[in-house]
């Protein structure tokens, strides 16, 4: 009879105590379990989201990490815009080279500031869908991207199509501002593509043409006298209207004097037949645009670091690096945060342990006869020893099996939760490397806990026990 | 087969002083003999049994069994040579509460250095009359039942020596009768040499050479 059997069977003996330390045990490694697979996703999510372009450059007022957070994320509140023109520098075509073209790929403007229910709306160019590839690689389940020309056409991510039911040909109004209860209606725009979920937060974004939301109520710069510099204080002075303006996008150098005033009021809905009608719209000039967001692939990594340092060395803009800014948002509150959970787990996990060690030291003393029966039929000290230390690994093993189990099932159970009210696109069989450390972890911590009591078993002295009444 | 020569056993008293409980100038038994141990409460039987087993061990004196002096052996070579060369009957049966019936039989061959013998054991349960109580915990079993096991795993290693204490101690006197039938006439069929201890003078008749411990044991005739 294997050393194994025989702890299985004394395990089996004091059931009901056997079987609580090893619940115990797996709760705590369900929580570990729970810990490392949540950050893992979390740590994916954040690291994934920002893929296909190397920098992210916006107004220089607002911390880089808030431009992160609003264009990648869409998450916070955008702080200040660009004017057009500094966009522009990032483009190079046949009527204009940009000064920064020359270190640029791809450049993507964001118009930042609407929101439909709880979710950003964000306006940009079709190449937003097309020009990421291979490092990101966008998929319509239903319809096609916007075109440039249909200027109040939208896409919409997998997380908006399922949460909002909004279909291919649905139209749906943008709200001024983001959170704000207080903000006007837009114009309506036509959903005609729904996004493949992508695991980012596009998911939970609607796009829609920046032709057509720079052509919504409020959506337009005012142009600027001589001597004023737009987006500066006296623009602000200057803007007052009868909305409140709760974003940036809206207030630096914005009035009502946009361009569907020849259509008359715009309080009231818009159905799909007058989306259809915006397409006759003409373009905003570029003088009342601003963009909140450029997203950036330059040619190279040095190019990207020269590029940085050029445009953070005026005062017009910041370029920051996505990867950077995540990795000190990752290791600086969410790594912090991880690893106090993980502490909180790991002595959920010990506790466990202490109380296998207590359970079986408690048990010596009733199994003392047993001991000494095993030594009479010839088992050595090292026997009892090793049999108490295998009892102890079995259940925290035991425990730890199911804890595992548990933590993954309640991972599964909770991923499509998790998905749709978060974007977090967990999985339902998620791993991390760092669970391998818990068998090692488990057995070392079964030996520690088990030693105390196998000692005492060690040291059991057989003719007394033996002697002793029953 | 089995010389104990010299043989002196004392314990601690609180006051520190020693007790003296075995002195033993000469004791042997031959192979496959039988022969009883008798003597009152206290003279030292199971002690002297524990220290045949090697699981105590003498002030002084050696212990021969087959010509090897088991006092000079380490506590591990000694469990060894009990594993493979001794069986013990325990007057209170001493079944492994957890165990089967038939795991309390294999239990006895798992510390030995041959693998154990799974059909010896139902061999040995079927010759005891248990052969249709494997899968039994001794909960579920008869005194007598258990003793029968207990003689079964005594033996499942085929020892050399077989020592029995009070195996008949705790049972009644029709189940006493079948178990000494039982050790006897298996220890006679395998050639096993047995030391039993009793006090019951009915058992003790049936055997053709009885000692008496606080006779030859001189730490009780000093006393």
């Amino acid at each position: 009879m294997s050393l194994w059997k025989i702890a299985w069977r004394f395990i089996q003996q004091r059931a009901l105590a056997s079987c609580l330390t090893a619940v115990s045990m797996a709760i705590g490694v369900t929580l570990v379990v729970t810990v490392l697979v949540a950050y893992s996703v979390v740590d994916r999510f954040f690291r994934h989201s920002a893929q296909g372009y190397d920098m992210i450059i916006g107004a220089t007022k607002g911390g880089r990490l808030q431009l992160v957070l609003n264009t990648v994320y869409h998450l916070s509140q955008p702080v200040e815009n660009l004017p057009y023109e500094y966009y522009k520098e990032f483009l190079n075509d046949e009527h204009h080279r940009g000064r920064f073209s020359s270190s640029v790929d791809v450049a993507v403007p964001l118009c930042l500031g609407d929101s439909y229910e709880q979710f950003r709306v964000v306006g940009t160019t079709p190449a937003m869908f097309e020009v990421w590839e291979p490092y990101q690689k966008y998929e319509f389940a239903q319809g096609r991207n916007f075109e440039h020309e249909h200027f109040f056409e939208g896409v919409i991510g997998s997380i908006v199509a399922h949460s909002t039911g909004l279909k291919v040909g649905d139209t749906f109004q943008p709200t001024h501002g983001i959170e704000s209860e207080d903000g006007h209606k837009h114009d309506a725009f036509t959903v005609v593509g729904i996004l493949q979920p992508t695991g980012t937060p596009n998911d939970r974004a609607i796009f829609i043409n920046m032709e057509g939301f720079y052509l919504l109520r409020g959506h337009a710069k005012e142009e600027v006298a001589p001597g004023l510099v737009p987006g500066g204080p006296e623009a602000d002075h200057d803007t007052d209207h009868e909305h409140e303006h709760d974003e940036p996008a809206m207030r630096a150098g914005t009035t009502d004097a946009h361009r569907h005033d020849e259509h008359g009021d715009h309080d009231h809905d818009h159905g799909a037949n007058e989306a259809e009608h915006h397409h006759s719209h003409t373009p905003l000039p570029e003088s009342q645009r601003e963009v909140t967001a450029i997203l950036v692939r330059t040619t190279g990594p040095i190019v990207a670091m020269e590029l940085r340092r050029a445009i953070n060395k005026g005062n017009e803009a910041q370029a920051v690096l996505p990867g950077v800014e995540i990795n000190q948002l990752l290791e600086s509150i969410v790594g912090n945060l991880r690893l106090l959970l993980l502490a909180l787990a790991v002595l959920t996990v010990i506790v466990a342990g202490i109380g296998i060690m207590v359970s079986i030291y408690n048990s010596m003393s009733d199994r003392r006869r047993d001991i000494a029966v095993m030594r009479a039929l010839g088992a050595r000290r090292a026997t009892v020893l090793n049999v108490i230390l295998l009892e102890s690994t079995l259940l925290s093993l035991g425990g730890g099996l199911g804890g595992w189990l548990l933590g993954h099932a309640l991972i599964a159970a909770a991923s499509p939760w998790v998905l749709a009210y978060t974007g977090f696109a967990m999985g339902a069989v998620s791993f991390t490397w760092q669970e391998l450390v818990l068998l090692p972890a488990l057995i070392v911590l079964a030996t520690l806990v088990g030693y105390l009591p196998a000692l005492d078993g060690y040291r059991t002295d057989v003719a007394k026990a033996l002697t002793a009444s029953p | 087969m089995l010389r104990l020569t010299n043989v002196q056993k004392s314990f601690s008293e609180p006051d520190g002083s020693r007790l003296p409980i075995l002195d033993i100038a000469r004791f042997e038994v031959a192979a496959a003999e039988q022969m009883v141990l008798v003597g009152r409460s206290g003279c030292g039987k199971t002690t002297l049994l524990h220290i045949i087993a090697g699981i105590s061990r003498p002030d002084s004196g050696s212990v021969e069994v087959n010509g090897l002096d088991i006092t000079r052996l380490p506590e591990a070579g000694r469990d060894r040579f009990r594993a493979e060369n001794m069986g013990y009957v325990f007057q209170t049966f001493n079944l492994l509460p957890g165990f089967s019936a038939l795991e309390n039989v294999v239990l006895g061959m798992s510390f030995a250095r041959d693998r154990a013998d799974v059909a010896r054991a139902k061999a040995l349960l079927d010759r005891v009359g248990l052969g249709h109580r494997l899968t039994h915990k001794p909960a579920m079993l008869s005194v007598g039942e258990q003793q029968r096991v207990a003689v079964a795993r005594a033996l499942a290693n085929r020892p050399k020596l077989l020592l029995a204490d009070e195996p008949t101690a705790n049972v009644d006197a029709r189940n006493q009768q079948q178990i000494i039938d039982l050790i006897r006439q298996t220890c006679g069929e395998e050639q096993v040499a047995l030391v039993l201890v009793t006090h019951t003078p009915e058992v003790a008749q049936q055997f053709e050479r009885v000692e008496r411990l606080d006779e030859f044991n001189q730490a009780m005739a000093a006393a």
